[in-house]
């Protein structure tokens, strides 16, 4: 029997993230940012049952690009553990940095264990606040690492690409319509500066509303999610017009 | 508890399969479960909650309950609350030994939401009340011990096909028994009075605020003939716990309604204090 090769210890691991990697920019690209009443979260997800963003706990959601059934498994993991701590301790206790830590260890483990190959995902858990400044974002990658973020996140495909179009174009505290027509825009607009076009059943769209009473997880879905997307090109058309979707709005508290 | 050596959550937690939250905790935290605890000999006095009521009207269910625990001949508890949210639409009210129902209700609730976050739909109003006789059978071994627990599932069908009669009622037996109940029921020590009661008061054409009524007139008369039930307390102002579920999600009667109605209630009775009179014909 032959020795085994040696591989130096940053190759393996350079290996495992160049492979991590690879497979994260296949996906298509998920964008979380902050506006006025909450987090939005807004996915490039042709399928109506296979979700991208799903909710975790009261205040906290979850959102994911890359293998589907490597971050659901993730995302099960979360809810379950979410739900165990509320009802061990209280629906208070559960925060989106427990649930982060967990995510974090292991990641880690499965990336720097010999026997698995790593995850192909990358993970944002976010906590809406009592106001803008208590609201939460952390990112995961598929190393374990953790980053505290504000204002915005992009993961997938053309993460960094759309980085940079949010860091130019993002604007705090704007309402529903302008942070989904911003998110929207991000996602459409390709690197060489080609335009696609997004449907809103291309679209997965979701929120956690600062001002709903305990479950804060909301999802805009078929035709609410029309008019909705239609009220942002509207609102952007014609700035004159700022609150021109009280309905719209409303519907937050409904 | 909730990781192993490396950090990384157990194996538990990575388990696919159904989204049973009182399964994963069965898998990860036996000794957590509600009836899964050894008991020593003998027996235990403990707070009682006392009488529930549920009456269906057009286009929903009313369940409520008295505010009183026993323990004994001991009133353990005067403002209890025995009737709760399981759901956007449906309520569970519980008799029985108060603390063992209480952490029951807060598993079942657990337990819905876990599963529509899991699975992405609520569970039929068929499949909760499965569940939760399920739950109950768990119990049976404290139940033989004299901690039994009695709880009645209430709540709107989303399926049914005609929303005037999708207020649902559900009852149970301490082995885990369910049964549905049609118009009104009632569980607890003043329940046999409080149905007696139900029988004359109910019609097929009830608004909600006949359900609550109802339900009111109902716990009433078991306050009246039952020691362990508690009857209006107009001197502090504790009122029964009143809830409905309709098409609209779960909603609890405000305080402020049942002050009125309570204040209507007591004042006929002032006059006939068995209550209304029913019709011979």
């Amino acid at each position: 029997m032959s020795a085994p090769f040696y591989v130096s210890p940053e190759q393996l691991m350079k290996d495992r993230a160049d492979y991590a990697r690879k497979g994260i920019a296949r996906g298509r690209s998920n964008v979380v940012l902050q506006y006025a009443d909450g987090i939005l979260f807004v996915a490039e997800n042709a399928s109506k049952a296979l979700h991208k963003i799903s909710e975790v706990y009261d205040r906290i959601a979850f959102a994911a690009v890359g293998r589907y059934n490597e971050f659901e498994n993730l995302r099960v993991a979360g809810v379950r553990l979410a739900d165990l701590t509320g009802y061990t301790y209280d629906r208070s206790d559960v925060t989106a940095r427990t649930i982060a830590n967990a995510y974090a260890q292991t990641l880690g483990a499965i990336f720097s264990g010999a026997g698995e190959k790593p995850y192909e995902i990358e993970i944002v858990v976010a906590e809406v606040g009592d106001a803008e400044d208590d609201d939460t974002i952390y990112r995961l990658t598929y190393d374990g690492s953790v980053t505290e973020e504000h204002a915005f996140v992009a993961m997938g495909g053309q993460a960094e690409h759309i980085s940079g179009l949010l860091k130019e174009r993002f604007v705090a505290d704007s309402v529903l319509t302008d942070a989904l027509r911003l998110a929207v825009d991000v996602l459409t607009q390709a690197p060489d500066g080609e335009m696609r076009t997004l449907t809103a059943g291309q679209l997965e769209v979701a929120a956690l509303v600062r001002s709903r009473a305990r479950r804060a997880f909301r999802r805009y879905v078929g035709p609410e999610l029309e008019a909705l997307l239609a009220a942002s090109v509207a609102h952007q058309a014609e700035p004159a017009a700022a609150d021109a979707d009280p309905d719209v709005e409303a519907d937050d508290h409904s | 508890m909730t990781t192993d050596g490396s950090g990384r959550l157990p194996t538990a937690f990575h388990q696919p399969g159904v989204g049973s939250f009182a399964d994963f905790l069965g898998m990860h935290a036996p000794d957590m479960m509600p009836g899964r605890r050894t008991l020593g000999p003998g027996t235990v006095d403990a707070p009682h909650g006392t009488t529930i009521v549920a009456v269906t009207y057009t286009g929903g269910v009313v369940m409520a309950g008295d505010r009183r625990a026993t323990m004994g001949n001991v009133i353990a508890q005067r403002d209890i609350e025995k009737v709760f949210q399981a759901d956007e639409h449906s309520c569970v009210g519980i008799a029985g030994t108060a603390g063992l129902a209480i952490e029951l209700v807060r598993l079942f609730q657990v337990e819905l939401e876990h599963y529509e976050k899991l699975q992405g739909a609520t569970l039929s109003l068929e499949g909760k009340a499965n569940r939760l006789s399920m739950m109950i059978r768990g119990n049976l071994p404290m139940a033989m011990q004299g901690l039994a627990v009695v709880p009645m599932f209430a709540g709107y069908d989303l399926l049914v096909s005609e929303p005037e009669k999708a207020g649902r009622i559900f009852s149970f037996d301490v082995t885990g028994g369910r049964y549905e109940e049609h118009s009104f029921h009632a569980v607890g020590s003043g329940s046999m009075f409080a149905r007696g009661a139900l029988k004359k008061f109910f019609r097929e054409d009830f608004s909600q605020q006949d359900a609550v009524r109802a339900c009111v007139e109902a716990l009433y008369d078991a306050a009246d003939d039952d020691s362990a039930t508690g009857g209006p307390d107009l001197t502090r102002q504790i009122y029964p716990v009143v809830v409905a579920c309709s098409i609209d999600g779960f909603q609890r009667i405000a305080d402020d309604v049942l002050h009125d109605m309570v204040g209507r209630v007591v004042d006929a009775r002032m006059i006939r204090p068995g209550g209304p009179a029913a019709p011979l014909s």
